[in-house]
């Protein structure tokens, strides 16, 4: 893989996800403020002191953007390697043993898929108590069923070549036909896959967080800072936006990147659909 | 192959063989039923598996032990789960969806508002949005890899990439406060006039607009690219048609079933779609109605929203699967 | 310099390059095929013949000023009837194809577009050519079925083409290539899909079209019996650059260069069949299966094979000689009767096989590119049973690997490629170096062969019976080529839709008397002979007379 292939489109993706990383890593040395520091006026306008302004408690927007950084991070990053993981290995098991188990597997997973995520995650989150851990298995759990449809797809299509048969024909077991013969030739799609997941991770945990039922106040998320400042806009205050564009730019980085991932891949399966 | 030769067959094997296409598209519509009770039981029953005492947990810190079985016995949380149900399942198939914790009213007058409002909205959006992408898919394929193509890729990624309240807002602040033009916020009544009520939407439809018609356009591209390196298309080609021809009659009759699939597929997002943009432009909806229920925890409404939701999504992936069908000319006429 | 041309076509020079992408690697300019010219007369057929890769089908498309995947004519000239076609303008082109030049595909089925009637697509170009009314196109295509032998001609054009077989489909694409009265047809290996019975109706009935029309062809294959029953003229190419050109009589009954003649010779030897003394390694005993709907694919199906010897069950698609191969390795349980394997009865169904009797009985298949994990080395493919049966790692391992690739005559430099860089014989070797890793006594080979170019499916032959002499390996050797069948087999089992419907000594079973369908199926098999085909349908139409 030449360096001199990737394209100016994934270069600047992965200096967006770069620059979120590092910003998640290191927030609370490189953040001017505090996370819950009140430090002026309400939506005080942005200066040389206050990179982007206050916003409607009086904290330094930049430094909850930076703080924002982390939890918006950790948390879809969790979520996302919470789906995934369960998702490929629901699906290759589904996959390599067919018959019942995979009929079992599929029907359960086109039910929960017949219900749209937003609408599901809403009556979940309804009952069950706010607490963090909640919210991670919620958006896995819900999420998984997308990787489950692509894993499964992706597995049967090498499933059914002769070198698979082949092992089986040798008396190999399950655990090295999934790991050693099918997973080393899923890789490419698995990982654009991942990318996707991890883009509509941050997506819906934003949502959630602005719909008042995602992160809780007082932890800075982005998500959460839109909701807070959204009555500022109808007086011209442009908080909010901030957030926001931060939301997009870093879900846009990411996509850039899995759209490079994508044109490697030879087979394109399930598509984007994250509804 | 099972030779029918015991004399007659059984009159329902015949039926299926004679109306192939209607018997496919009958056992769609059966499974989508089932699956919609099944969906109905989830959402009742799920949410009752769920761990947490619901009592205690919907009075939160006021959760001393006589308000929790007052509570109880109040809302028929002591009834026997299966009984509830069915109580509500019963209830619901007349329309009746029961009544708000928080209100007190019936919430089928509420959702016999909301509902057509919200499906306006979403009609309204999928009217602009659906030729619009189809038709920007075919110029990302006349164009393929030259500049136009080049840049529609960008900007659709980018699309998809915005979260809906963020464009929301956004036109918001440009188009109704600093430039006046629209109407924030989007409140409609009933009685209200046609026109006026396409005018106070302009802004929530072209927020749904905006990011569904990435989405479509992105996936209708994909489609047609499919079919374009399809083997016809090639011995369109050698037979000397020209490239009009060739796209009209032979690459747009295969095309119709995955841009059919595209276009349901996002229709249903659509639905998900209107819940936020109701919520960014205080839109009188179902979709407001929810999330405002869901945060003060009012089961009946979360129930009765989250199942009208599911049935709408549900319904429109049976469409999209029955027109699959029917534009497929394999199961059109059979052998 | 403009010669008095009385040819309908002439090709002179023609030079074709493409762009190859190589991963890790910048792109390269690969020449496909190298100063080729020939000549053709109006009504007269040409036959193209090489191996894969040879360039034959490029040429075939460059008539029709076409380059499929970004091939591109960068030199020479194609004339037609004086006009060199490369030279007009886009339309100009389009204005030939379909019109005075019809190409007729390879696969007929993804040739057709499933949305439109099989009629329609028969009269599109000849109506859109502006050539006749639409009437007056389906009368022709009215015509054309009955001439090539369409079972319906009246309704056959209201069919779509998923309602019809792969023969059938093959003659409609032969009609639509008819329809517009073209001066010259491109065949582009029209009958090797095909089964042998199918193939020889197909290629009367293209013989028959083009004789009665007076057509102009070339006739791309990679069979040269096929092609000896057709062409006036034969080419032979190699990699893209022409060996040998001249009349079909000079090319096969006196070949000059030594690779026609390789091509000509191909599988003339015949083997002595081993004499019936040993025990028998493998016995099926009344074996039935089906499938889990209820399909019966194998009805009561017995023969035995001897140790050290080769069975070759031969059939057509259909007659259910894979599945006697899934059966027998426990991939589907018979639904009756008995499999013995060295003189014990055999465990019905896989997961129930000690590992032992898995390791005895080895598969080698069809195609080589999916049989081979693309992200193991030859080390890790040939290694694993290796590693699975006797629990050698580590040197042990890589010397016996060796030793494996110098009995497959590969050298060890191949041990750390990758199957992406192999060659499809290559591929296939390293497929009967992992079989013999596992030290079995029975191989079954489904199809090996089919899938390589003749010179390369003859030198994996000759190794397969090498080893077998060396180590003592009993081979069940399924293939639908009876001149392998004569090349390589002690014994010979036939079948048809699941029945076994001949089996004993190659000798015996190939000598009359014979059942029906054996007698097709012999009588089937293209020879290296001219005017075979005619002989054929001769005592065909003399058999049918007679009833």
């Amino acid at each position: 893989m030449r360096l001199r292939e990737i394209p100016i489109t994934a270069w600047v993706g992965l200096f967006g996800i770069a620059l979120a990383l590092f910003c998640a890593l290191f927030a609370p040395w490189i953040s001017p403020y505090g996370e819950t520091e009140v430090v002026g006026n309400v939506w005080q306008e942005a200066d040389a002191q206050f990179f982007f302004g206050l916003d409607n408690l009086g904290r330094d927007i930049l430094s909850r953007l930076i703080f924002g950084a982390r939890t918006t991070l950790i948390v879809a990053l969790a979520a996302t390697v919470i789906s995934f993981s369960l998702g490929i290995i629901l699906s290759f098991t589904a996959a390599v043993s067919g018959g019942l188990v995979d009929t079992v597997f599929s029907r359960f997973n086109d039910l929960m898929m017949s219900i749209p995520t937003l609408i599901f995650a809403l009556v979940v989150l309804a009952v069950l108590p706010q607490h963090l851990i909640v919210l991670i298995l919620v958006m896995a759990i819900l999420d998984s069923t997308r990787v489950y449809r692509l894993g499964r797809a992706v597995a049967l299509d090498v499933a059914v070549m002769e070198f698979v048969e082949a092992a089986k024909l040798r008396g190999e077991g399950k655990i090295w036909i999934i790991f050693r013969e099918i997973l080393p030739n899923t890789l490419s799609p698995l990982l654009a896959e991942f990318g996707l997941r991890f883009a509509f991770a941050i997506l819906f945990l934003s949502t959630l967080s602005f719909l008042g039922l995602g992160i809780q106040p007082p932890t800075a998320d982005w998500g959460g800072m839109v909701k807070d400042n959204k009555d500022g806009i109808i007086f011209g205050i442009p908080a909010a936006l901030v957030p926001g564009t931060a939301i997009a730019a870093l879900a846009v980085c990411v996509n850039l990147v899995v759209d490079w991932l994508l044109k490697r891949t030879s087979s394109l399966k399930g598509g984007r659909g994250d509804a | 192959m099972s030779n029918s030769t015991e004399a007659g067959g059984s009159p329902a094997r015949s039926l299926r063989e004679r109306f192939p296409l209607l018997s496919i598209i009958a056992q769609r519509m059966v499974l989508s039923l089932i699956l919609l009770l099944a969906v109905s039981a989830l959402i009742f029953g799920g949410v009752e598996a769920l761990p947490g005492d619901f009592a205690s947990t919907y009075l939160g810190q006021s959760a001393t032990p006589e308000a929790v079985a007052n509570i109880t016995a109040e809302l028929g949380l002591d009834r026997p789960l299966v009984t509830r149900y069915f109580d509500w399942l019963g209830g619901v198939l007349q329309g009746d969806f029961g009544t708000s914790w928080a209100s007190r009213n019936s919430v089928s007058e509420q959702v016999g508002n909301r509902l057509g409002n919200s499906l306006f909205l979403a009609a309204f959006a999928a009217v602009i949005a659906v030729p619009l992408a189809i038709c920007l898919g075919m110029l990302s394929v006349h164009f393929r890899d030259r500049i136009p193509d080049k840049i529609i890729n960008v900007i659709s990624l980018a699309a998809i990439s915005l979260p809906e309240f963020f464009v929301g807002y956004l036109l918001i602040l440009y188009f109704a406060v600093n430039f006046g033009i629209a109407t924030f916020p989007a409140t409609v009544y009933q009685g209200m006039g046609f026109m006026e009520r396409l005018q106070t939407i302009a802004l929530p439809t072209a927020t749904l607009v905006l990011v569904v018609l990435a989405h479509m356009m992105r996936m209708t591209r994909a489609a047609i690219l499919s079919v374009m390196s399809s083997a016809y298309m090639e011995t369109a080609e050698l037979k000397g048609l020209s490239g009009w021809r060739a796209i009209v009659k032979h690459a747009a009759p295969n095309a119709l079933a995955p841009i059919i699939n595209v276009v349901a597929l996002n229709l249903a997002y659509l639905v998900v779609g209107v819940v936020v943009v109701e919520v960014v432009f205080v839109y009188p909806g179902m979709g407001q109605y929810m999330v405002d229920a869901v945060t003060v925890r009012d089961m009946p409404v979360v129930q009765a929203c989250g199942l009208i939701f599911a049935a709408v999504y549900i319904l429109l992936n049976m469409v999209a699967d029955i027109l699959a069908i029917i534009a497929n000319p394999r199961l059109r006429h059979p052998r | 310099m403009h010669e008095a041309s009385s040819h309908l076509l002439s090709v002179r020079n023609l030079k074709i390059e493409a762009t190859s992408y190589p991963p890790g690697e910048p792109p390269k300019r690969i020449t496909i095929v190298d100063d080729v010219s020939f000549d053709l007369a109006k009504g007269k057929v040409l036959g193209l013949i090489g191996e894969s890769g040879a360039g034959k089908s490029t040429i075939g498309l460059a008539a029709l000023g076409y380059g499929r995947g970004g091939a591109e004519i960068t030199g020479g000239e194609v004339k037609l009837d004086g006009t060199d076609i490369l030279q007009l303008g886009k339309s100009g082109i389009r204005k030939l194809r379909g019109a005075r030049v019809c190409y007729v595909a390879q696969s007929a089925a993804a040739a057709f577009n499933p949305a439109h009637k099989l009629g329609d697509q028969v009269i599109e170009a000849t109506v859109k050519h502006r050539l006749m009314s639409k009437e007056e196109a389906r009368e022709r295509a009215l015509y054309l079925f009955q001439v090539l032998g369409l079972p319906n001609p009246e309704t056959f054009g209201d069919r779509f083409p998923h309602q019809v077989s792969g023969g059938q489909l093959q003659r409609a694409m032969t009609a639509m290539a008819l329809c517009s009265k073209p001066d010259l047809i491109v065949f582009d290996e029209p009958t090797t899909a095909l089964d042998v019975t199918t193939q020889i109706d197909v290629l009367a009935a293209i013989k028959h079209a083009i004789e009665e029309t007076d057509t102009a062809a070339l006739y791309i294959t990679h069979d040269l019996a096929v092609v000896a029953q057709i062409s006036d003229d034969i080419m032979v190419l190699r990699h893209g650059k022409m060996v040998e050109y001249g009349p079909v009589q000079e090319i096969i009954e006196a070949p000059r260069q030594d690779y026609t003649r390789a091509l000509v010779n191909v599988r003339q030897a015949a083997r002595e069949e081993a004499v019936d003394q040993t025990e028998a390694v493998l016995r099926v005993d009344h074996v039935s299966a089906q499938y889990s709907n209820g399909f019966k694919v194998l009805h009561d199906v017995s023969l035995h094979l001897c140790k050290g010897q080769t069975l070759a069950v031969v059939g057509e698609s259909g007659s259910g000689k894979s599945t006697l191969a899934r059966v027998i390795t426990g991939l589907l349980a018979p639904s009756s009767g008995a499999i013995t394997f060295e003189g014990r009865p055999l465990t019905p169904l896989l997961k129930s096989r000690p590992r032992d009797d898995l390791r005895r009985i080895q598969l080698i298949y069809q195609m080589a590119d999916t049989a081979m994990n693309p992200r193991q080395t030859v080390r890790d493919i040939i290694g694993r049973p290796l590693t699975f049966y006797d629990g050698l790692r580590g040197s042990a391992k890589t010397a016996r690997v060796k030793e494996l690739l110098d009995q497959i005559e590969m050298g060890t430099g191949f041990i750390d490629r990758y199957p992406a860089e192999l060659s499809g014989g290559q591929k296939q070797r390293v497929a009967i170096a992992r079989a013999l890793a596992a030290r079995p006594e029975l191989i079954l080979c489904d199809e090996p062969t089919s899938a390589l170019d003749p010179l390369v499916a003859e030198g994996i032959l000759k190794l397969l019976m090498k080893l077998q002499e060396e180590q003592q390996l009993s081979y069940l050797f399924i293939t639908h080529d009876i001149a392998i069948v004569k090349a390589i087999a002690d014994s010979v089992a036939v079948m048809h839709r699941g029945k076994l419907v001949r089996f004993g000594p190659k000798s015996q079973a190939l000598s009359p008397p014979f059942d029906d369908y054996t007698d097709l199926l012999l009588k089937s098999v293209p020879e290296m002979q001219l005017g075979w085909l005619e002989k054929v349908l001769t005592t065909r139409r003399m058999e049918s007379a007679g009833n």
